[in-house]
């Protein structure tokens, strides 16, 4: 199991260079029209084909890259920080704190993943600028996805308060936010990291179902949702096998993320 | 003490439906162009019912009187109109919900009959390599987005509630085989191997009635993953569903519908997680 974690940590920091250096790679941009060439297969100066309006398909996948890699972990960060504020402080304060808190998580978890996610969509606007609606599309994420692991971490949070070295600390007068951030917060990083860590593939997957319903990122700018729209174009599998290679990259990057994470715990749902 | 379990979740339910509800009808009273109106553009009407469109609008102002207009509405069957397609929300639920059932009910009976399958055959087999081939197809799926699943089966012509399946397979197939893995290693399990019962019984006998109780809560959550499956499931294979009704009202950004549906599928999800933890309580016996 091993061989393989590293295997997959290699391919992680493979594929996150190659994004990083799409500039070098594809200099003429995603955005670019060969349009004496849309739709032409790969070739050796295309060499994923161009798109139906002649943009190469190679720098969309690069840019398309980097933009879902560099993001998902964005917003992870701030489900994390959520999961922290949310789970930590309502686990902390106990009472009727933790009850109202959980009572909203409740009411987040009892809605399927994807129907909250469009009802919120939606409630923005959707003719945005390209760059907003990325900003818009993983903010959404970030600030949706803390709930599952709020409970956790509120149950953490709540034997924390009655150990005997939090009771110890607030003996010797400790008290407040200082408690809370020297003694408390220090004690629920495992939960976490494993919350932050197990977020990135799932915020992938869900930008790319956002992405292929069309509620994701805008064109022209490309993200592994909106590159994998093309697929509904497609006749039959083998037609054009190029155009899913964006799939291909999305499959060995979650499943490199699920084998990095084997051993971590499970906090999120 | 069962009938009190019943209670609470009633209670529960009720509870999160008025909160939900409460939301709903924030989120909709905010939204931009709540104040807008095409019909005070109709040149046909005169100044007094402009007027009066203008009043009844300013009425709807304060978000907890705009809540219980629509609660009382609600009430008598009156979800509001939909703002794209022109037609009573209620009319098209009516409409689309049978289609959605059938798909969620069939989509996850067959991935049930699958998760079942594979995981008491791989806890009654205990091959390594046929359980690391289930987990490795099991993996494999979960790192397909569901989008592209629904795409993948409209290529393949395969039914759309095969890809609802195969949406929650992978997440419930997880869970029930570490569940049983984790059964088959308890001492009376080993007590039970060591007197001579065969691994058929052994099974049958004294592992899955241990873990029926989390099998039926895994069960009763997965109820959730199938509805929301049902969105690009029905969205992209073109069946008129409370998904695809779900997706275009997103689209088309028409709140009144939107948040109705999303109303519905909490009240399902919620009945459907508590009907699986009402049944766990049975099994285990606590009704006494």
């Amino acid at each position: 199991m091993k061989i393989w974690r590293t295997i997959a940590c290699v391919v992680l920091l493979l594929m996150v260079g190659v994004s990083l250096s799409a500039n070098w790679l594809a200099p003429d941009g995603y955005a670019k029209q060969y349009r004496e060439a849309a739709g032409a297969p790969p070739s050796r100066q295309h060499w994923l084909g161009t798109d139906e309006i002649g943009r190469d398909r190679f720098a969309r996948v690069l840019y398309g890259t980097r933009i879902s890699l560099l993001l998902a972990p964005a917003a992870a960060l701030i489900s994390t920080l959520m999961t922290a504020f949310v789970g930590g402080l309502a686990g902390y304060l106990g009472g009727a704190w933790a009850r109202a808190a959980m009572a909203v998580t409740d009411l987040f978890l009892s809605l399927p993943w994807l129907f909250l996610l469009i009802t919120v969509r939606a409630l923005m606007p959707l003719n945005v600028s390209p760059l907003v609606s990325v900003l818009v599309t993983f903010l959404l994420l970030g600030l949706l996805g803390w709930t599952g692991a709020a409970r956790v971490l509120c149950a953490t949070a709540s034997s924390l308060r009655n150990s005997d070295f939090v009771r110890q600390a607030r003996a010797s007068g400790v008290r407040g936010p200082r408690l809370f951030w020297i003694h408390v917060l220090p004690n629920l990083k495992p939960v976490l990291y494993a919350q932050f860590w197990i977020s990135i593939p799932a915020f992938i997957l869900s930008e790319a179902n956002l992405g292929i319903l069309g509620l994701g990122v805008a064109e022209p700018l490309p993200s592994w949702g909106s590159l994998l729209k093309e697929l509904e174009g497609l006749v039959s599998v083998g037609e054009e096998p190029w155009k899913f290679v964006p799939l291909v990259l999305l499959v060995v990057v979650v499943t490199s993320f699920q084998l990095v994470l084997s051993n971590s715990d499970e906090v999120a749902a | 003490m069962l009938g009190r379990k019943i209670a609470r979740h009633g209670i529960a339910i009720l509870a999160t439906a008025l909160i939900g509800g409460l939301l709903s009808a924030t989120l909709v009273r905010l939204a931009p162009g709540f104040d807008a109106d095409e019909a005070q553009l109709d040149p046909h009407l005169s100044s007094e019912s402009i007027q009066a469109l203008r009043q009844s609008r300013q009425e709807q102002h304060n978000i907890f009187h705009f809540y219980f207009q629509s609660l009382q509405r609600a009430l008598k069957g009156d979800l509001g109109r939909s703002l794209s397609l022109g037609q009573p929300v209620s009319e098209l639920l009516r409409q689309r919900v049978p289609l959605t059932l059938r798909l969620v009910a069939l989509g996850f009976f067959l991935s049930w009959a699958a998760v079942l399958a594979l995981a008491l055959s791989t806890a009654w087999l205990r091959v390594a390599a046929y359980d690391g081939l289930a987990t490795v197809m099991s993996g494999t799926l979960l790192c397909i987005p569901a989008a592209v699943l629904a795409l993948l089966s409209v290529l393949w012509n395969v039914p759309g509630a095969l890809a609802i399946g195969l949406i929650i397979f992978p997440r419930d197939y997880r869970y029930a085989r570490n569940l049983l893995s984790k059964a088959h290693a308890q001492p009376h399990v080993l007590a039970a191997r060591a007197k001579g019962l065969s691994e058929l019984r052994i099974l049958f006998w004294h592992v899955v009635p241990v873990v029926a109780p989390q099998l039926l809560a895994v069960a009763g959550v997965s109820v959730s993953l199938a509805v929301g499956a049902a969105i690009p499931v029905e969205a992209l294979c073109g069946f008129a569903g409370v998904g695809q009704l779900a997706w275009q009202a997103a689209l088309a950004r028409d709140l009144p519908l939107l948040v109705n549906i999303t109303v519905l599928v909490t009240l399902v999800t919620l009945l459907a997680n508590s009907g699986a933890d009402v049944l766990g309580s049975v099994l285990r016996g606590e009704h006494a």
